[in-house]
């Protein structure tokens, strides 16, 4: 054999090595492994995933983020209408990015202040500004994320009628909005998964009781029954106890659902012949339950959680919207459209609406994520 | 089929005692009580209430008995003379307030469903049928977009748009001229308008979440083994279509009336508070801010108890329509 041919027989050799390599991983992978794999090719989900990661992210630095305080108040630029971020100017061309500065004037017909953009007067942004002091995680900082040079007031989604800048109570209200679809899931997910687990796995009379106590609790409209009992929460508690008190009355009905799924998923797979020959192996029940059935079914509720996230923040966003829910001085996306219930009102200041879009945004990603883990949790396609 | 029936009047009996209590609960939930506020009323006008005063008016609602005292005295007035109670805000019998109000709610709510159903159905079976087409997608984004959207702020964005656009805003479930006419076909007219914002904003969420249920299930049906039968012993393919496939792949629709007719009724409290109707929802908010409970609990009792008789009514006909259901 001529040196080339051995060349090309080991390369030959090697690439089979590595097929075979990667046919074992594909058949030692764990179900994980494959559904993350699948996950990935699901490109929208994933861009939804990495988008709700840094909602998230922007969230919990809201400080930071937010140029100005949370319920801060400029009497000046009461109904200020939104900044348009712009790189072109008539006389300087293309520059970095900068916003034009506004010019009020008292509208003597309807009195009202009409604001202008002043195409002279240009406030390019800065990055990293100088601010008041302030704690994330009892970290002192005294920087935000972003402002205007020479102390002038940046408004990218415009002030309401106190003056407050509706960009960052947007992103101090995504805390509470964005937060209490996660709490209210894995109180749900406790609730649900132990009383779903009992029902399916023991049967008879004990999931009798729970299947009527969750069609007892199906039965009731919802929306009603959270309104009646969030009139309970008394006045004089703090925005988290409210918080926590919208969370639990939202996951009072929201674990019947996660309990069905689990107890339909243990009574299918309670049949199955592992689960038998683990008995006759001796496992006892704790065993049986958490190293074979769980694993079985972990799959179709961590879909299931993830559609279960957006109705929640739906839930609390519309009783917040009603009043009932997260009140001043706490804000949060429901609390913000309040105000936007007044026909006249948006149709001077459309821009009372913008938090919705974080709604929707939010909750659709979460619907994507939700629908990408369900192609992937599923062995079958 | 009688057994069926019976059997489920007997697991309605505690499911209503259940909810009463439920209901009862909400009315006892706010801290203090209406007594408790008109006294603390009095006495910051600087008017003194006496003692005694003060426990005849708690005696006249009952106020000074155990709860559960409280409980059974509440349901003996429901049960024997139809009386709910009186609110106190509006100081008028609660079910004179309501006569007119649930029916309406009701009404609507059960007109969504019948429009979810015609829309969301055949486009259902239309995206199965054509899956990964243009029109497919459309539709799918279509759901996803109106599964996102809150009913109230859909409904604020509709009437301003179209106020925007034909300068015609909705007021309230009758225009101002028509309100305190006799009904005539005018009148009928005019409602159909009204009524036409509020039965779109609510038939969207559910007839999406129905194209996705009928579009997955039918897809299920279509991949199995006696639809290729039936295909190549040349059946006419629309007759095996809505004979077998679409037939069986309802099913898992008609198992979500139980929970599609509480949402609908929910979504429709929301949204009538948003565009001013009259129906139970902008005088439940109103009795949960005054924290005029009666009212408040009588509204979620009654609401709860309409629900529970209509998810067995819709049990009923689906077990006259499908044996399996009977012999569960």
């Amino acid at each position: 054999m001529n040196k080339s041919a051995q060349k090309v027989y080991q390369k030959y050799k090697k690439s089979q090595l590595k097929i075979a390599k990667y046919k074992e991983d594909l058949y030692r992978a764990s179900q994980y492994k494959l559904m993350w794999h699948k996950f990935k090719k699901h490109k929208v989900a994933q861009f939804c995933l990495i988008f709700l990661a840094l909602f998230y992210l922007i969230s919990i630095l809201a400080e930071f983020v937010a140029p100005y305080e949370l319920n801060e108040r400029d009497k000046e630029n009461l109904f200020s209408p939104p900044m348009t971020i712009r790189i072109y100017d008539d006389k300087i061309g293309f520059t970095r990015p900068f916003v034009y500065g506004l010019e009020k004037s008292l509208d003597t017909e309807t009195f009202t202040y009409q604001f202008e953009e002043k195409k002279e007067e240009i406030n390019y942004l800065k990055l990293f500004v100088k601010s008041p002091e302030y704690d994330i995680f009892s970290i002192h900082f005294n920087t935000k994320l972003f402002g205007l040079e020479n102390d002038k007031k940046i408004y990218f989604f415009g002030t309401d009628k106190f003056g407050q800048d509706i960009f960052s109570q947007t992103i101090y209200g995504s805390r509470v909005s964005l937060f209490i679809g996660l709490a209210g899931v894995i109180i749900s997910f406790i609730i649900g998964s132990i009383l779903g687990g009992i029902s399916g796995f023991y049967g008879g009379k004990i999931d009798e009781i729970i299947q009527r106590v969750i069609d007892f609790v199906i039965s009731i409209p919802q929306i009603p029954f959270w309104m009646a009992l969030s009139a309970g929460i008394p006045n004089e508690w703090t925005g988290i106890q409210t918080f926590l008190a919208i969370t639990v009355i939202l996951s009072l009905v929201g674990w019947t659902g996660l309990a069905r799924v689990v107890r339909g998923k243990i009574i299918s797979l309670r049949e199955e012949d592992y689960v038998l020959a683990a008995k006759i192996c001796g496992a006892t029940n704790t065993v049986i339950i958490t190293k074979h059935l769980i694993p079985g079914f972990l799959s179709y509720l961590i879909v299931h959680i993830t559609l279960a996230i957006p109705q929640m923040i739906l839930a609390e966003t519309a009783l917040s919207f009603l009043g009932l829910g997260i009140l001043p001085p706490d804000v949060s996306w429901g609390s913000l459209l309040k105000e936007a219930q007044n026909l006249t009102l948006i149709a001077e200041y459309p821009w009372y609406l913008i938090p919705c879009i974080f709604v929707i945004v939010t909750v659709l990603a979460f619907n994507f994520i939700g629908d990408g883990l369900r192609d992937a949790a599923d062995p079958y396609t | 089929m009688l057994k069926f029936i019976l059997n489920r009047l007997l697991v309605l009996f505690p499911i209503i005692v259940l909810i009463s209590m439920v209901s009862y609960l909400v009315i006892e939930l706010p801290p203090g009580s209406h007594v408790q506020t008109l006294i603390d009323n009095y006495e910051r006008d600087g008017v003194h209430v006496e003692e005694g005063t003060k426990k005849m008016w708690k005696a006249q609602y009952g106020l000074d008995k155990h709860i559960f005292v409280q409980y059974l005295l509440w349901m003996k007035l429901i049960v024997f003379e139809f009386d709910f109670g009186n609110s106190f805000h509006y100081q008028r019998p609660v079910t004179e307030l309501l006569a007119e109000r649930i029916p309406r709610t009701f009404g609507i709510s059960i007109l969504v469903i019948a429009i979810q159903w015609l829309i969301g159905i055949p486009i259902g079976i239309y995206s199965a049928l054509n899956k990964y087409s243009i029109q497919d997608y459309i539709f799918s984004f279509i759901g996803f977009i109106g599964l996102a959207i809150p009913p109230f702020m859909f409904a604020i964005v509709l009437v301003y748009y179209i106020f925007v656009t034909t300068g015609w805003a909705m007021t309230g479930l009758y225009s101002p001229e028509f309100e305190n006419l006799p009904w005539s076909f005018d009148k009928f007219l005019d409602l159909m308008q009204n009524l036409s914002i509020p039965l779109i904003v609510l038939s969207t969420s559910g007839a999406a979440i129905l194209v996705r249920i009928m579009r997955g299930s039918l897809l299920d049906e279509l991949k199995k083994q006696y639809v290729i039968t039936a295909r190549t012993k040349g059946l006419n393919e629309y007759v095996m279509l809505f004979r077998y496939p679409v037939r069986i792949a309802l099913n898992p629709l008609i198992s979500t009336i139980g929970w599609i007719l509480p949402a609908t009724v929910g979504g429709e409290i929301i949204v009538s508070k948003v565009l001013n109707l009259d129906t139970t929802g902008p005088i439940l908010l109103e009795a949960i801010l005054n924290e005029d409970m009666f009212l408040a609990g009588a509204i979620v009792f009654i609401l709860s108890l309409l629900t529970v008789f209509g998810t067995l009514l819709s049990d009923i006909l689906l077990a006259l329509l499908d044996p399996r259901i009977r012999y569960e």
